[in-house]
């Protein structure tokens, strides 16, 4: 039983590089945002917030990886840090920096939330992304 | 597809935040946010990601980031090349410790993501473009997994065997 589950998930990887191939051969969808743009909305949409842009090139032109990923315990995973307001009041994830003393501070809530609402949690234009999104805008 | 290179400079362009398909044009932040060229279009020049080359930018000094906010963990720099994939088809990837421990720290790899251990690891493509591995930054943040030549960098013809270090099937 395991066996044939291990194929089946083998299959399904096979799968997933195939079409990235497939991929490789079309047209690349129309560019959007910016490479490692992460856009979080975990509770900004049923909130009535848009949803947050993180921005990478910006923030990695001022701080190294370790910043934010080492001291202050970001994991690699787009919305995978279940965070929210009162932990960034109380100084942790964002909050360590936006402060108002390294960084603008809470209050300027429409700098953050700032995506088009309903835009789901995701890294944009992830080489992933880019090759097999099926919720890439079709090229007229 | 990005492996072209060179007269790169003159050719980038970054969509603008009020035009980016992920900013919402009505939101105040499109008006008072650095939209990307600005910051961008000053670095050394790429093809493809951010059209950066973000490791030049730090050791030219084109950027100066931060290493701390806290006084956290220290930048401890490794300079140590692990040679991987020896025996694919693919030319042997050159795996620089120095240019990724400039940016992050030991811990954001080791132990979980990769053993320190030489031959402790197997190495996946389908796993990399499914973003685990290598895959966690490059092809989301570090340069895209398109550009296969900058890891699968060295031939195998005339590879000394003895630099091994990250020794492998």
């Amino acid at each position: 039983m395991f066996v044939r589950r291990k194929a089946i998930t083998k299959a399904g990887k096979l799968g997933v590089v195939l079409l990235a191939a497939l991929g490789l051969v079309m047209d690349p969808p129309v560019a959007q945002a910016e490479y490692g743009d992460v856009v979080i909305n975990n509770y900004s949409d049923a909130a009535g917030m848009r949803p947050v842009i993180f921005p990478h090139w910006f923030h990695r032109v001022r701080f190294r990886c370790k910043v934010c990923h080492a001291d202050l315990g970001f994991k690699f995973k787009a919305g995978g840090n279940e965070i929210n307001m009162v932990k960034i009041i109380d100084g942790e994830y964002c909050g360590a920096c936006h402060n108002g003393e390294i960084a603008w501070s809470v209050e300027n809530c429409n700098l953050c939330h700032s995506a088009k609402p309903g835009t789901p949690t995701q890294v944009h234009e992830s080489t992933t992304q880019r090759l097999v999104s099926p919720s890439a805008p079709a090229k007229q | 597809m990005g492996l072209a290179a060179g007269g790169a400079a003159e050719q980038r362009q970054w969509p603008p935040l009020n035009n980016d398909g992920v900013h919402d044009p009505a939101s105040p932040a499109v008006k008072l946010l650095q939209d990307p060229a600005e910051a961008l279009s000053k670095l050394p020049p790429d093809t493809t990601g951010n059209q950066v080359r973000w490791v030049e930018a730090l050791e030219k000094g084109s950027i100066n980031p931060r290493t701390n906010v806290f006084p956290e963990t220290k930048v401890t720099v490794l300079d140590l090349d692990v040679f991987l994939s020896l025996r694919g088809g693919m030319p042997i990837v050159r795996f620089p410790h120095r240019q990724h421990t400039e940016w992050l720290d030991c811990a954001n790899c080791h132990e979980h993501l990769f053993k320190s251990k030489a031959g402790a690891n197997k190495f996946s493509m389908f796993q990399i473009l499914q973003g685990e591995q290598c895959g966690v930054c490059h092809g989301a943040v570090a340069f895209p997994l398109t550009e296969c030549n900058r890891c699968h960098s060295v031939p195998h013809a005339g590879f000394d065997h003895s630099r091994q270090t990250g020794k492998q099937d």
